[in-house]
Formats: C-alpha cells, structure tokens, sequence
C-alpha cells in the first residue's frame, strides 16, 4: 500500500471511539503496515465531538486526514457524520450511526438538530451505510457493544482478513465482554456486506 | 516487536530507558500523559508537584544530587517555572535534566499559543523538537547525554499532535545509569552575583561548543531532492511537508537550538529557493535571514493557528511551487444544513454547576480561573467575567477591589481546588496582608478534572497510587489569616446563595469551600429527575442551568434519564414544581 489508507472514526466522548480506532490499528500493524493515529485529548472530551484518525500504508507522514481524503468515515452520531461528511473522498464511504446526541445549544432549544440527515446524507454521498447501531448491539446482548457492531461495517469495507479482526477484537476487548463483541462484529459484518 | 506509541507515551519510555530516575511535572494538555505513563515502569521515581516551578526545581535538585531526571509540564507552565530555568542554565547539571515543554499551536486546550522555542534562546539552553513518537523516544536519550556533555539542561518541545498521536515504536531495554557523585561544588551551584558571572561566562562558551555540535548532529539532517527547492523545517511540519511535497530538498532540524549555522549555509549554496514552513512564530525564518540568506516563509505559511497538510500544501501553492489541484474537492454542498456546534459542557451532575448558575442569577462581577470550572462561563450559565492564568482570579478580584471599590463589592473570585494549590494561596495571602475584602469560592471537587483526574495535595493520593497527607483547606486558609471560612454542599442553591450574600456584605476576605467530588469520580447517581408534564409551563427556566441532561424541544421539559444522576438542581430552579426526585411522581 502505497498510498495511505485514511479511516476517520467520529462521535462525541464516550461513545467508543477510542476502542475502535485501537482494533482497526491493531489490523493494520498486524497487516505490516506503518501507521499513525492522532486524536486531541482535553477540553473536547467534556460532551464535545471527538475525533480519532488512523492512517496506514508503507511509510505514514502526517498523522492527520485532509478533507476529502478520508477512505471510511465511521460516524458513531449522525450530527457528526453530517459535520464530516466532506471528508469522504470521491468513491469513499460513510458509514453512519443512526442515534442522536444533541449538543447543548439543540437542548436549549436554540438552534434546531437537522431534519433527516440518513435522507441527506444518501442524496450526497453514494457509498453510505446509516443504519441503528444500537439496536443491534442490543439485539446481540449489550447496547454497549454498538462501535464494535461499526468496527464490524468497516471490517467489510478494507481489505483484511476476518481473522486478523477477531485476533484484533480479542487482543483489545476484555475476556468477559469478547463474546457478545464478537457477536456484535459479525452482526456488522454482515450488514456491510450487505450494503455493498 | 514495535508498539503503537503516542509521543507522550513514547517520551516516558525514552525517559525510562534511559535512566531517568526522578520525575516532576504538574498537568496541562498535551503534556499529562508522559508522567502518568512514566509512573506505571519500575525502579523510578515520580510525582505531580504543586505546580511547574516547584515540578523543575525538583528535578534540578534530582540532577544536583546525580541523577538522571525530568520535569514535564505545557507551554504555559513554562512560563511559571521560567525563575529557575533561567538560572539553571548557568548552574548546568550533575545528572542529565530535561525540561518537556508541550506546545498547543491552535489552543486545542489553552488560553494561548505561546511559542516556547522562544524560552530555548532566552534562556540559552539547547533545545531538541522530536516530529513522530520513533524520534520522541530516541531524542529524549540524545537530550540526556547533550545535558550530561555540555553541563546544562535541555529543552524538550513537542506540540500538540506530536504528544496526542501514536506511531510504531521500537522498544529497547532500560540502561544502567548509576548515580553520580555530588561534590560540593559552590562556583556551580551557588548563585551569588560573583559566581552568577563566572557561570555566565561559561554558559556563553558552553553555547559556542552546543553550536558546532549542532552543526555535526544527526539530530539536523537533509533530505535530498530537486536542487529547485529547499525547505528548512522541524517538528511536525516535518511530516507535512514531507506528506504534500516529496520532490522537494528538505532540511530537518531536530536540534532547534543553538541552530546550525554552517549547515543551514551550506543547504541554502545547493537549493535554488529557499523556504522555511514552521508552526508559529517566524523563529527559523528570522536566523536564517539573518545570517544573510534569501528566505520566505510567514509569507505564504500563517503564523498563527495549527498546521495540518492542507495548509501546508495551500503555502506551497501560493509561493508558485505546486498547481492548486491535487487535493481532492471535497464536496461542500450549498443547500448542506446548518451543523450545530457542539461545545464543550459541564456533565449532568456537575458540581460546579449550581456556583456559576447562582452568581449569574446574582449579577455578580465573576474573576474566574482555569479548570472544567471555566466552562461556567459560556452560555446560558454565563456566570464568569474573565480567566486569564492559574490562580489569576483572586489577585485579579483584588485588583478590581483597590481599582473601583465600589466594584470590589460585587466582585467573587472563583478557583478550583488544584488551581488553588498551584497559584492561588499566595494570592490569597496578598489580599489578607493588604487588608482586601475579596470573597473567594473554591470550587472543590477533590481531583484535578479538567486534565483527566489527576491527584493534587488535596485528594489523599499521590501519583504512584501512594496515600498521602491531605491538605486541610479550611486550615489553610484560615492559618493565612482569613476568618470568615464556611464549607457547604454546592447541589443546595439557597444555601449558596444566601452564603454568598453573607459574605460580599462582610467587611473582611472570605473563603466559601464549596464541596462535592466530581461526578465523574463519585459514580454513586441518585435516580433520575422525572417531569410532571401537566405541571410544565415550557418556561424553560431549567434551560439556564446548561445540563446536557435537561431538554425542552417540544414545548415541554424533558429529563433524559440515561445521563441525568439526580443531582436535583433543576428541581430547585423550578418554579412550578413540575420537576421530581427520581422515584416520586405525583408526589
Ligand atoms: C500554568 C498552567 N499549568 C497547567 C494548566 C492546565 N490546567 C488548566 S486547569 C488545570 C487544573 C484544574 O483543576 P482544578 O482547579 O481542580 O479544577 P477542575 O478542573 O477540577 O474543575 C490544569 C492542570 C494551565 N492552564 N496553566
């Protein structure tokens, strides 16, 4: 791989980001692949959007994605995934978590939380997946396992092996949660497939 | 097998490898997690000091008596402990002594964007800047031996994205660094004017030595390329110009203080144009055109804000090196809705919450400070009139007081509890002394928060999992000579209120504790509010409180009982009763 492989993972704290951006570089380090991963740790992280960016290839550079140069966009909220969407390079993907977190100045009631943004998302970019993660995850046992059901959606979209993913998944996922993950990547999995 | 490093973490394992045997700092992003990743290894020493002079007069203490040692803190903090930086450069060292300066160009998390490579040449110290967590690690050894050859500290400065993003990391084994011997050494360490010139004098030959070394180093490399372009660059601008430029000749420099001279001459004889792309200030660009070469670089590239690629790239084209295209269009649709901001906030459960909520409902003139607490300041909590530095916020309201009295007397001074212990005493005990009246609220919710929870000398822990003494505020500041000390719960507002009532009336300084752990520490939640609906006006009084909890978006309150914690304010900010303690409906 040459040329980078650019995957931007966003939500807002606490939805898991982190973990997933950690599984995705665990591939690609056992893939071979050089990479670098940035995210801004701080104020943000108080109910703000969170950002983590994992990009691999032979030799890396810069630890940040450029707009419009983003392979995968993972978005964890659909706010967010709008906020992103510019990111997708041509023939890129979005992958988008159909949940809502609105930002205080929603809440407040001072500006308004965009009607349909699956609608908008679909008509702009071709390669969109937008489905609920939650639901999923709760279906397979834990509503705590939605960004593995995302990791799952992404995994179908490179090009690495089932099996370095569940060697990644149980690498970074606790022993008493690896089975419902687990579940929860194949569920996702399946879905991506699906969607292509 | 390599290990996938954020250059903080890659800075503690450098630290490690190389001996490092004592560590001090006092955190601030980006640069938190190289202590509390040091702390985890084996065999060493490490502590969160009171704040950053205290953290690097540790470490020259450390270094005096043989040891290898740090002291990490971010840019701002160099500023407190620039009193012993200045003049631990005339002492030198016994043991190797970095200080690590971390940088936040674009004030991700900071009031300022202060450019520390600034403090290298003020303080005459060499400085190394590492542009990936592989040079992170490897620098911090070659800065322990520069220190150790040269006899004097090093300056370690990375920025934010050199701190906060990984990158594939070799792993070595720790050496062996035995401690060396102290002599009593009086012409070295003892800094009377008489002595403080002959070490001057030293310094200014010990300099002269760091500049030839700067010009030998592997630390400041060249890249060959086409011979039409030459960039001079370090740091993280390294990896975008890198990134968007592979043609190019480029000049790295990993050793940014004293620069080389002779080097920087000899790339400028080979390269047609010569440009020079540096976060920041023009501190490159400057010696370069000083030392008689053509140079650009704050003309095409800002000097203000981060870098990333794009920007780089976008200098690039506008110095007629590159066509504009390339970069892929991103798509940017006109009819795109409006995508709200989504700014940091207070958590439900917050206990700073009900302070800002109430002295904005009192009108008060707020002198605040620097912690999660500062977010009290945005709207609709509103409840915060200025921040400029730790600890700033009592000595300001005291300002105000001898200014404008009649200002004074509707002014409180707000901190939190860390940030009272780093800067703040001393403030206080200058409005005793002068016979102030500033009424002070510290916010105490037992941890430093706003870093990622660290333990200060308020919390009962050190920052190797020790139990420690705890600091008694109320003790304290009592034994600075305040009398008018109370302590309440900050969740019960008419207590508050009426407390501060009390206290701006009173002819003398005053301290309200206002205390309750961080919620984010004290998991224990009530259950949650609920909303009478047929009690709701849809006033939206309980808007002002700023809690991500609460909503009003069809025309009535709502609680969302995932993240709300019962911390019960909204239930005493509405005047309708329609809110209820989790459990009671239809009370
Ligand atoms: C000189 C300096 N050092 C460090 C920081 C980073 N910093 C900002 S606030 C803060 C601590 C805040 O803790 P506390 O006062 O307890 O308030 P809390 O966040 O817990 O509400 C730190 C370490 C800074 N801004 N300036």
């Amino acid at each position: 791989m040459n040329k980078p492989l650019n995957i931007l993972l966003v939500g807002v704290g606490g939805q898991g980001t982190i973990l997933a951006s950690k599984i995705l570089a665990h591939v690609g380090q056992f893939a071979g692949y050089d990479i670098k991963v940035s995210e801004i740790h701080g104020m943000a992280q108080r109910g703000g959007s969170v950002v983590t960016q994992v990009r691999m290839s032979n030799k890396v550079f810069s630890p940040i994605i450029e707009d419009g140069e983003a392979d995968v966009v993972i978005a964890f909220e659909k706010l967010e995934g709008l906020r992103w969407m510019s990111y997708v390079k041509p023939g890129g993907a979005l992958v988008v978590n159909d949940q809502a977190i609105f930002p205080v100045p929603v809440l407040a009631g001072l500006v308004e939380y965009p009607r349909d943004i699956p609608g908008y998302i679909k008509s702009k970019v071709k390669n969109a997946v937008i489905f609920d993660a939650l639901k999923i995850a709760r279906e397979c046992g834990n509503s705590k396992a939605a960004n593995v059901v995302l990791v799952g959606v992404l995994a179908s979209l490179l090009p690495f092996s089932e099996d370095s993913w569940t060697k990644a998944l149980e690498a970074r996922i606790p022993a008493r949660f690896i089975e419902v993950n687990k579940v929860a990547f194949q569920a996702g999995y399946a879905l991506g497939l699906k969607a292509q | 097998m390599k290990e996938l490093l954020t250059g903080n973490a890659a800075i503690a394992r450098g630290a490690f490898e190389n001996g490092v045997a004592v560590a001090s700092g006092y955190p601030g992003t980006p640069s938190t997690e190289i202590l509390e990743n040091f702390s985890g290894y084996e065999g060493i020493y490490a502590e969160w000091a009171p704040n950053e002079k205290v953290a690097l007069e540790v470490a020259i203490g450390a270094s005096m008596a043989g040891v290898r040692s740090i002291a990490t803190m971010k840019h701002v903090g160099v500023n407190v402990a620039a009193d012993p930086l200045m003049t631990a450069a005339y002492t030198g060292v016994n043991g190797g002594l970095v200080v690590i300066s971390a940088d936040d160009p674009g004030m991700h998390s900071s009031q300022n964007e202060q450019d520390n490579r600034n403090y290298a040449r003020f303080a005459k110290i060499p400085m190394l800047e590492p542009s990936d967590s592989v040079e992170a690690k490897a620098m911090i050894g070659v800065a322990l031996d520069i220190s150790e050859e040269f006899d004097i500290p090093v300056l370690f400065r990375i920025t934010t994205r050199v701190a906060h993003s990984q990158g594939l990391v070799e792993l070595g084994e720790p050496i062996d660094k035995p401690v060396k011997e102290y002599k009593k050494d009086t012409k070295k360490w003892l800094m009377i004017p008489a002595f403080g010139r002959l070490r001057r004098n030293s310094l200014t030959e010990r300099i002269e030595r760091l500049e030839a070394y700067s010009n030998q180093s592997p630390l400041n490399f060249i890249v060959p390329g086409d011979s039409k372009v030459g960039v001079i660059t370090s740091g993280i601008s390294y990896q975008y110009v890198r990134e968007v430029f592979p043609e190019a000749s480029v000049l790295k420099l990993g050793m940014t203080f004293p620069l080389p001279g002779q080097l920087i001459s000899k790339f400028a004889a080979g390269v047609e144009r010569l440009l020079v792309v540096e976060e920041l200030e023009p501190y490159l660009e400057e010696f370069i055109r000083l030392q008689g070469h053509k140079v650009a670089g704050k003309e095409f590239f800002p000097e203000t804000g981060e870098f990333n690629a794009a920007v780089v790239k976008k200098g690039f084209v506008a110095a007629g090196l590159m066509p504009a295209t390339g970069i892929n269009q991103p798509i940017k649709p006109e009819d795109m809705p409006t995508v709200p901001v989504r700014p940091p906030v207070l958590c439900a459960g917050c206990p700073h919450r009900g302070v800002f909520y109430t002295l904005r409902k009192m009108k008060l003139l707020v002198s605040g400070d620097i912690g999660c607490y500062t977010l009290g300041g945005l709207p609709p909590l509103d409840g915060m009139d200025s921040c400029v530095c730790m600890g700033a916020s009592i000595s300001m309201a005291h300002g105000i007081e001898k200014a404008v009295p009649a200002l004074g007397e509707k002014t409180v001074a707000v901190i939190g509890d860390s940030t009272f212990l780093h800067s703040g005493i001393t403030s206080l005990l200058d409005v005793v002394y002068n016979k102030g009246n500033t009424n002070v609220i510290i916010v105490d919710n037992g941890i430093t928060a706003m870093t990622g929870h660290q333990h200060n000398p308020a919390t009962g822990k050190t920052l190797m999992g020790k139990n420690a003494p705890l600091v008694d505020l109320e003790a304290l500041v009592k034994a600075l000579g305040v009398n008018r000390v109370s302590v309440l719960d900050p969740l019960n507002l008419a207590q508050l209120e009426a407390t501060i009532k009390e206290e701006l009336i009173a002819d003398e300084p005053s301290v309200i504790i206002a205390r309750r752990p961080c919620v984010l520490i004290e998991k224990k939640a009530n259950p949650p509010v609920t909303v009478q609906e047929d009690l709701c006006t849809g006033c939206k009084a309980c808007l002002k409180l700023s809690c991500p909890a609460i909503s009003v978006l069809d025309k009535l309150c709502a609680v969302d009982p995932e993240s709300c914690t019962g911390c019960n304010l909204c239930l005493q900010v509405c005047k309708f009763n329609a809110l209820k303690k989790g459990g009671i409906v239809n009370e």
